[in-house]
C-alpha cells in the first residue's frame, strides 16, 4: 500500500499536551515539514519560549534551547552570531513576543539578526489561563479584561507584523493563519519562506501565524476557527509585510 | 625604596599625563610602579589628580593619603593636598596658578611660573612637560638621560613632530630647574 | 596595562572570543576594548540593545560550548540576575565582569564593594552559586580572567569577577601570558544534532521529582566547588591575635596597614579571600587557635562581615568597618584595626 502521510522526521512523535483544538499542533507539524522538505534538521537549533508552547523541545527532534520569557530572540543571536552557518529559529506566543520580549524581537528584526521567528498570536495569554495579551482584540473578554478590552483602558492591540516591517534589517514580514486548509498550506509556503530566507542571509524573517485558543476563548474548536475568520483576520489581515530581495 | 607622588590640577593641564609618563619611565628603569588616576565625580571638570608609586619591592598599596611628593599645579590641589605630604617631603608648584604659597615649613618647596614659561618658550600645549622634567631633574626619582631616550618609547605611536614637541619642553623645564633650583 | 584593559585581553587569551554586553560607567572600557580587539581574532562584539538582551545572548552563546563573557556594573547586574538564574540551572559556562560602583539604585560611579550579597548569595531566583573570583591587581585582572573560564568549563557554571571601578583603572606592568586553547569536550551543546541525538538545554522541570532531581545535581557541584576551590592570601597571620579580612584593591590597603601595625607590634594578620565564593572560611578556621578578633573591613555598609561572622561562628568578636564611594586610605584602615585592637583589649 502507498503511504501518504507520515510523522514528519522533524517532529519526536511525543504525544502533545495542547488542548483540543489548538492551533500549536498544527503549527510545529507546518514548521517540521518544512524543516523535512529543507533537510535542515541536523543543522536546526531552535527555541522555545515561555507559554503554551514552553515544552516544544519535546516535540521538534532538532536541537532545543528553552529561553527566559520574552528573550527567545537575544538567544537565538548568541548562538546565530557564533554557529552562522545553522539554521536557528524561535517560536514565540504573543505575550511572550509581544509584551514582555517587544525589545528583544525589535531589536534583532533592526539588527536584521539571520533568524527566523513564529510568532503565533492568538489573542490570549494560554499557559497562565487566558489573560489579557498585548494581541487581545478591543472588546475581548479575558480573565483581566473581564469587562472587554477597552481603548481607553487597555489601549489597542499590537500588530506585530506591521510594526516589524517598517525595520530597515526585516527581511521578510508575512502573516498568515491556520483556520483552513487552504490558509495552513500558505502558512507552510510561508514558514519555508522564511527559513529560506535565513539560508540566504537576506536578513530577519517573521511569520506571525493567526490561531486558535478554544480553551481560553471559550468555544470549541469549530467555532474558535471561524472566530479566528470573523474577527482576527479583519483587525489583523494576511499577507506580505515585507519582501526584501536577495542581495 | 618606594615612593609616591602626587600629581594635581585641573582638567585639562595635564596631570594625569604627568602620571602616566612618570609610570612609564620607572618601568623602563625596571622599577615597580603603579598609577591610580583620580576617579569618580572628579573625572569630568574640575580637579584631577593621580597618584604614581614607584617601587623596588612588592606595591601593597597603590593608594595613599599621604604622598612623599606632590606636584601642584593650581591653588585648589594646594589647598586640598598641602597638609597630606610627608614631612620632609617634596611640593613642586606652578606659581602661575598659585597665589597663596604653602605654609608648612617642614617640605621642600619648587615653584615656577609653568604659563609664563609654556608662552615664552612657545610651548601652549606642552606646559606639563616642562613641569615634569623640571620635576625629574631636580628629584632624580627617575634618571633624567634615560627618560630623554625613552621619548620615542614612552609616545609610541604619536606623531614624530609632536614627540618632539614634548622633548623640547622637558628639556626646557631641566634647564629651568638646574638654573632655579 | 589598565585594569580593564588586562582583564579584556585575559579574555582574549583565555580563548573568548564572544562579547555581549550593553555600555554602563565604569564597565564600558572593557566593551569598548574588546570591540576593537575580538575582530583582529575571528571573534564578535555584539553591542546588545539592553542588559537582559546581553545575558541571554551569552544564554545562547554559551549553550554553543564557545567561551563566551559579558560584563556589567551593579544596576546592570541587577538587571541580568534573571538570566544569569537560567545559566547556573542549566549549567552553561560563562564569565560575567562586575566592574562595580556603588548602590543602592542608580548610586554613583565610585568605588564600592556593596555588590558582594548579590553576587554571592544568589542575587537571582532559586538554589544556585557562582564562583565568584576577587583580584587585586591588574596582573590578576588578566590571570584571573583566564582562569575564570577554565573554572567555568570544568564545573560547568557561570564564574563572575569582582572587580572595583578603581581598580579598573588603575595601571600596573602586566606580565601578559600565553595564549590558552581550550581542551573541554561539550559533548551537551546546541550545534545542530548531526550524527547523533538532538541536545536541549532546559531549565523547566515541571515534575516536583524532577525539580528535586536537578537541586541536588547542583547542590552537590556547589558541594564539590567548597571542597576543592576556596582560596585565600594569608598575609602575616602566624600567631595574629587580630584578624584582618579584606578583599579585592582595598586588601592592598589594608595589607599596607597591617605591616605598618605589625612593624609598631601589633600581633595583627591579613586574610584576603581570593574566592569570595566559595568563601574560604577554612582559612579563617587556620588562623582560629591563635586569633582572639576578627575584622572586616569592606567598601560597603556590611556585607562580608557576615561570612566572617558564619566562619567565626561565635568563637570570637567580629568587628567591622566600611566606607562607601572612596577607598579608605591607608592611614584610616590603620586607625580602625587601632581602634579595634583597643577595644578587644589587643592593644
Amino acid at each position: 500500500m502507498k503511504k501518504v502521510l507520515a510523522m514528519p522526521q522533524s517532529l519526536t512523535g511525543a504525544r502533545w499536551h495542547y488542548c483540543p483544538g489548538c492551533g500549536h499542533g498544527i503549527i510545529h507539524r507546518l514548521v517540521a515539514e518544512s524543516m523535512d522538505e529543507l533537510g535542515i534538521r541536523e543543522r536546526t537549533i531552535g527555541i522555545c519560549p515561555v507559554g503554551c508552547a514552553v515544552l516544544a523541545y519535546d516535540y521538534f527532534n532538532c536541537d532545543m534551547l528553552e529561553a527566559a520569557h520574552g528573550r527567545a530572540p537575544a538567544v537565538a543571536t548568541g548562538i546565530k552570531r557564533i554557529l552562522g552557518d545553522r539554521v536557528v529559529f524561535t517560536y514565540q506566543g504573543d505575550g511572550d513576543l509581544a509584551s514582555i520580549g517587544m525589545g528583544e524581537i525589535v531589536h534583532a528584526a533592526s539588527r536584521g539578526e539571520k533568524i527566523t521567528v513564529f510568532f503565533v498570536n492568538n489573542t490570549v495569554y494560554g499557559m497562565t489561563g487566558g489573560q489579557m495579551a498585548p494581541t487581545t482584540l478591543l472588546g475581548q473578554v479575558t480573565t483581566t479584561s473581564p469587562f472587554g478590552r477597552d481603548k481607553d483602558r487597555e489601549g489597542y492591540p499590537m500588530k506585530v507584523a506591521e510594526l516589524l516591517s517598517t525595520l530597515e534589517g526585516a527581511a521578510y514580514v508575512t502573516r498568515v493563519a491556520i483556520n483552513t486548509p487552504a490558509n495552513a498550506a500558505r502558512a507552510k509556503k510561508a514558514i519555508k519562506r522564511a527559513f529560506e530566507v535565513q539560508m540566504a542571509g537576506t536578513g530577519f524573517s517573521l511569520v506571525e501565524i493567526l490561531s486558535t485558543c478554544p480553551t481560553n476563548w471559550g468555544l470549541g474548536p469549530v467555532e474558535a476557527m471561524k472566530w479566528l475568520e470573523e474577527k482576527m483576520i479583519p483587525y489583523y489581515p494576511l499577507g506580505d509585510y515585507k519582501v526584501k530581495e536577495a542581495q | 625604596m618606594e615612593k609616591q607622588i602626587l600629581v594635581a590640577g585641573f582638567g585639562g593641564q595635564g596631570v594625569l599625563s604627568i602620571g602616566l609618563f612618570l609610570t612609564h619611565a620607572a618601568l623602563l628603569e625596571g622599577h615597580n610602579v603603579a598609577y591610580v588616576p583620580s576617579y569618580g565625580a572628579e573625572m569630568r571638570g574640575g580637579t584631577a589628580n593621580c597618584i604614581v608609586t614607584i617601587a623596588d619591592g612588592e606595591i601593597s598599596s597603590p593608594l595613599t593619603d599621604s604622598p612623599a611628593q606632590a606636584i601642584i599645579m593650581n591653588q585648589p590641589s594646594l589647598d586640598r593636598f598641602e597638609a597630606r605630604v610627608q614631612p620632609g617631603g617634596v611640593l613642586v608648584i606652578n606659581r602661575s596658578l598659585v597665589e597663596r604659597m604653602p605654609q608648612r615649613r617642614d617640605l621642600t618647596t619648587l615653584e615656577l611660573p609653568l604659563n609664563r614659561l609654556a608662552e615664552e618658550g612657545g610651548f601652549g600645549r606642552g606646559a606639563n612637560m616642562i613641569m615634569l622634567g623640571a620635576y625629574i631633574a631636580h628629584t632624580g626619582i627617575v634618571n633624567v638621560d634615560t627618560v630623554l631616550g625613552s621619548f620615542d618609547k614612552i609616545f609610541k605611536g604619536k606623531r614624530a613632530s609632536v614627540i618632539e614637541q614634548n622633548r623640547e619642553a622637558f628639556s626646557f623645564g631641566i634647564e629651568y630647574a638646574r638654573a632655579h633650583w | 596595562m589598565k585594569g580593564n584593559e588586562a582583564l579584556a585581553e585575559g579574555a582574549v587569551i583565555a580563548g573568548c572570543r564572544y562579547f555581549f554586553g550593553y555600555p554602563i560607567t565604569p564597565q564600558s572600557e572593557v566593551a569598548e576594548y574588546l570591540a576593537r580587539r575580538l575582530p583582529q581574532v575571528g571573534g564578535v562584539f555584539l553591542q546588545a540593545e539592553s542588559e537582559l538582551a546581553a545575558i541571554n545572548m551569552v544564554y545562547g552563546g554559551a549553550a554553543t560550548g564557545a567561551r563566551v563573557m559579558t560584563g556589567s556594573s551593579g544596576p546592570g547586574l541587577s538587571l541580568k540576575q534573571e538570566g544569569i538564574s537560567f545559566i547556573a540551572e542549566a549549567e552553561l559556562p560563562c564569565v560575567i565582569a562586575n566592574i562595580s560602583r556603588g548602590g543602592p539604585g542608580l548610586g554613583g560611579i565610585q568605588p564600592a564593594q556593596s555588590d558582594y550579597m548579590q553576587a554571592c548569595k544568589g542575587g537571582g531566583h532559586g538554589d544556585y552559586h557562582l564562583v565568584v573570583l576577587a583580584p587585586s591587581s591588574v596582573q590578576e585582572m588578566m590571570d584571573f580572567a583566564i582562569e575564570a573560564f577554565d573554572l567555568a568549563d570544568r564545573y560547568r557554571t557561570p564564574v563572575l569577577i569582582m572587580s572595583e571601578g578603581m581598580l579598573g583603572q588603575m595601571m600596573e606592568p602586566v606580565e601578559v601570558r600565553d595564549f590558552v586553547t581550550p581542551a573541554y569536550e561539550k559533548p551537551w551543546a546546541v550545534t545542530g544534532c548531526a550524527g547523533r541525538k538532538p541536545n536541549i538545554v532546559n531549565t523547566l522541570h515541571l515534575p516536583p521529582d524532577e525539580l528535586e532531581a536537578r537541586n541536588h545535581v547542583l547542590a552537590a557541584k556547589y558541594a564539590r566547588l567548597q571542597a576543592e576551590q576556596k582560596r585565600a592570601e594569608l598575609f602575616m597571620t602566624e600567631e595574629a591575635e587580630l584578624i584582618v579580612v579584606a578583599y579585592g584593591l582595598l586588601s592592598r590597603v589594608a595589607k599596607k596597614a597591617v605591616a605598618d601595625l605589625r612593624a609598631q607590634g601589633l600581633r595583627v594578620g591579613l586574610v584576603r579571600p581570593i574566592t569570595l565564593w566559595p568563601f574560604p572560611d577554612t582559612f579563617l578556621e587556620a588562623c582560629m587557635p591563635a586569633a582572639r578578633a576578627f575584622m572586616s573591613i569592606e567598601i560597603s555598609m556590611g556585607q562580608m562581615v557576615e561570612d566572617v561572622r558564619l566562619a567565626v561562628n561565635g568563637r570570637a568578636p567580629v568587628d567591622f568597618f566600611g566606607r562607601i564611594g572612596v577607598v579608605p586610605s591607608p592611614r584610616e584602615v590603620r586607625d580602625a584595626i587601632e581602634d579595634v585592637a583597643k577595644r578587644r583589649g589587643l592593644a
